[in-house]
């Protein structure tokens, strides 16, 4: 592993990427494509906002976003929570996302999602979320996900731009 | 997977493939995705997503971004309940879906089918199946239900 775990404590992905946690999404091209922003992340837990954006409008009648937009960013979201939540860099798969849609997003507002990794075994990590604008008790969507920990190939750190060589 | 037999509950008019591919066409999000339709070989309709740099997930695989397999499978299900309903009508509305990550989705089109398992007077149960090369190996699985406005309801 690179300079991130070769110190005697390594430091966390939320230490090591200290005030920058914009660096969290920045090396996934489809985040960036939408938009999509870290409003916070702690260990175990992610915000992350998308901003409003004609590209995103699934029922051009209506002007509200597509139900997909809402799933990526509590993907997306999901996996900086499973992510922090981990004591090292590993790759991390989603196995399954369950979603329920609540409510239609508002045309023109922005969507926030939040998620929190409320357990982590050998293999697989745990997350629950929502997505929401403005109050978390008054949820779009709301989902449970599992990850797969360890899945790929992929060095576990490329995802966050972090250095695991 | 093919299209279920219709059954009595089902109104007889259907969507062509042309007139569902037109109505993906004005929805601003399948177009960014570079989603659209074709004729499937049992006479059904299949959905592709074609392989863009923007759905990317994982650059260092490369893989494309769960979120956007996501988005492709809950849009082949709509395009499906589309097409077996009479035109006019809204949009589906999805109620909830659950979704299956079965391989990693590589750099390449991917392909949906959609079986209607249940098709109620206000919610319609939908499977639908992804893949890349061979439709046997998936590459994701869904199963969820749509609100559907139908005009004899």
């Amino acid at each position: 592993m690179g300079a991130v775990s070769n110190s005697p404590e390594a430091p966390s992905l939320i230490d090591a990427v200290a005030e920058r946690k914009e660096l969290l999404i920045a090396y996934v091209p489809h985040a960036q494509a939408l938009g999509f922003k870290v409003v916070d992340a702690k260990p175990g837990e992610a915000w992350l906002k998308v901003p409003f954006d004609a590209k995103l409008v699934g029922n051009p009648a209506t002007g509200v976003i597509h139900g997909g937009v809402i799933t990526t960013l509590l993907d997306n979201c999901a996996g900086v929570a499973v992510a922090t939540a981990l004591p090292e860099l590993r790759s991390i798969a989603t196995l399954d996302l369950r979603i329920d849609y609540m409510k239609p997003a508002t045309p023109g507002l922005d969507v926030v999602g939040y998620t929190r990794c409320y357990k982590v075994t050998r293999h697989i990590a745990f997350v629950h979320g929502a997505a929401y604008h403005e109050d978390p008790d008054d949820p779009i969507a709301t989902t449970a996900m599992t990850f797969m920990l360890g899945a790929n190939k992929a060095p576990p750190g490329a995802a966050f731009g972090v250095n695991a060589r | 997977m093919s299209a279920p037999e219709s059954d009595s509950s089902q109104p007889k008019a259907m969507r062509s493939t042309a007139e569902v591919r037109a109505l993906l066409e004005a929805i601003p999000y399948c177009q960014f995705l570079g989603i659209t339709v074709e004729d499937g070989s049992d006479g059904g309709i299949v959905s592709r997503m074609r392989f863009g740099e923007q759905i990317i997930g994982n650059a260092a695989l490369p893989a494309i971004h769960g979120g956007a397999i996501g988005a492709f499978l809950e849009t082949a299900a709509i395009v499906e309940v589309l097409r077996i309903s009479p035109a006019g009508g809204a949009l589906p509305k999805p109620v909830d879906l659950t979704i299956a990550y079965l391989r990693s989705a590589r750099a390449v089109d991917t392909l949906a089918r959609t079986i209607v398992t249940k098709h109620g007077r206000r919610v319609v149960n939908v499977r639908v199946e992804a893949w890349q090369d061979d439709p046997a190996r998936p590459i994701a699985t869904a199963q969820g239900h749509f609100l559907v406005a139908r005009d004899d309801a």
